[in-house]
């Protein structure tokens, strides 16, 4: 099926990541879940480039990123839905 | 679809089976690379196996030489071995294990008669092998005896998406039929070390995964200058998306699907526990990974690639695949699986590992991969530390 900007690991995620060249502001987005094969639509915020990742929900900060249905990093910076998620505002819990 | 329960193989004296029949020329150590080229120089059907090694190393750095040069030879991919060195005493400690498979296997040491005589009692032997495994047919072998090793590298957004969650696929699909599966690349599971760990089957194999990764991050905080954040991710994995070490490791680990671990094998430590799926602690790097995991035995290799890495190893095919579309086309001379559909949405990862299945056994069955039909043998021995 053709047209899916989004791909989304896991349900649980609270990130999907852009799969196509670019999204722009206010663009409507096609999100494909892979984990259930299930569509899901958004409104971006922000341009966000093929490969970057996109905020599912409003996120605060200290909220916990998940993409794999796991722990990737802490939120350091709130993220409206539609933003652009990246080192910017997010960072690993790790070192 | 139904996944065939048999593959074309060559079985071999101990009972395994080898998906190709190399007859190679294994030197001991780095100045005896000069006989072992110019035997397979000499003798066609014959491969030689140079490496930078061999001397004056100790201790487990030692041990660990030793296990990878008798794990290569006893690999069921090898028909049959010629071992040359320096000296009789550790070249005859290699053959002595080797022969224990029961494959022809000889050595020759060049101390005391020098290279060209050597060469030219070396390349009799290696004739009479050749020919003897040029007459060996392949034979309906089943899917079992397949041993599958994986590792990705220049890996990207896509493969985290796309090319390792379709390994993961294939393993999800083969693990049930009692194949052998290995995964490695102890430094990039940080950050993904818990819920790896949890995939042992067992609470040894989690507890000796726990520390074989403790180790690791050891010697990273003793011997790193910075806390690593400038390096993991790469400035080229944040560029391409990628924002903490976190979401690297668990694209990495995306390759081992929903399958539990058995065992944590040393590096190049053949598995004993039977089929299923083990972790060998490897470095990261693809040549030493993929040498390791030959050495442990297995006889195929699944390597999923973003930006895309070239890698070919000697006696372990390896199959390349990407999910990445530019790859797939300005490289396509190196990628065995396209599997760049699934982004676009035109192909799902059910029907990705399909593919994979299939290209597996057509490999395993004696296609040529694009590693092998472009030369690449990256036969690289992993180093601990300083010889003395």
């Amino acid at each position: 099926m053709a047209g899916t900007d989004i791909i989304i690991h896991d349900e649980k995620d609270n990130v999907g990541v852009v799969v196509i060249e670019k999204i722009t502001p206010k663009q409507d987005c096609d999100c494909w879940i892979m984990e259930n094969d299930k569509s899901v639509k958004i409104q971006s915020m922000d341009e966000i480039p093929l490969g970057h990742k996109i905020a599912m929900t409003d996120l605060n900060e200290g909220d916990t990123i998940l993409k794999y249905g796991h722990d990737i990093g802490k939120v350091v910076k709130s993220i409206k839905k539609g933003e652009h998620v990246h080192v910017h505002n997010v960072k690993t819990k790790k070192w | 679809m139904e996944i065939p329960k048999t593959f074309l193989g060559y079985k071999r004296e101990d009972g395994r089976t080898g998906t190709r029949n190399h007859v190679i020329i294994l030197p001991v150590d780095d100045i005896s690379n000069a006989c072992a080229e110019a035997v397979a120089n000499n003798i066609k059907g014959t491969i030689a196996l140079p490496h930078s090694y061999g001397r004056l190393q100790f201790g487990a750095d030692l041990e660990l030489h030793f296990r990878t040069m008798i794990g290569t030879g006893k690999n069921p991919n090898v028909a049959a071995v010629i071992v040359i060195g320096i000296e009789p005493k550790w070249t005859k400690r290699i053959v002595d294990a080797i022969a224990t498979t029961g494959k022809p296997v000889e050595g020759f040491s060049i101390e005391g008669v020098g290279d060209i005589d050597t060469i030219a009692r070396v390349s009799k032997k290696a004739q009479e092998f050749s020919i003897w495994a040029s007459e060996k047919q392949r034979e309906e072998r089943p899917i079992s005896d397949l041993w599958i090793s994986v590792k990705c590298g220049e890996s990207d957004t896509t493969s985290g998406l796309a090319s390792n969650p379709t390994v993961g696929n294939l393993m999800d699909k083969l693990e049930p039929l009692g194949v052998h599966l290995c995964f490695g690349e102890t430094s990039e599971l940080t950050g993904a070390e818990t819920v790896c760990e949890k995939r042992g089957k067992t609470p040894e194999a989690q507890e000796k995964f726990r520390k074989t990764w403790s180790s690791y991050n050891d010697f990273i905080l003793k011997e790193a200058t910075d806390d690593l954040s400038e390096s993991q991710p790469t400035a080229g994995n944040i560029a391409g998306g990628l924002t903490t070490i976190e979401e690297k490791a668990f694209g990495n680990f995306q390759k081992i699907g929903g399958c539990k671990f058995i065992d944590v094998l040393e590096p190049a430590e053949e598995p004993t526990k039977g089929p299923g799926l083990y972790f060998m602690d490897t470095s990261s790097a693809a040549a030493e990974c993929v040498t390791l995991q030959a050495a442990g035995g297995f006889n195929l290799h699944l390597f999923p690639t973003g930006q895309g890495n070239i890698i070919g190893n000697p006696i372990e095919p390896v199959v390349k695949l990407t999910a990445n579309p530019l790859t797939a086309s300005t490289m396509s001379e190196h990628i065995d699986v396209d599997v760049s559909k699934i982004l676009s949405r035109e192909m799902n990862l059910d029907e990705a590992g399909d593919e994979l299945i299939k290209a597996t056994i057509k490999v395993a069955n004696g296609r040529l991969t694009c590693a092998e039909a472009l030369g690449h043998r990256e036969f690289v021995m992993t180093k601990l530390y300083r010889s003395a």
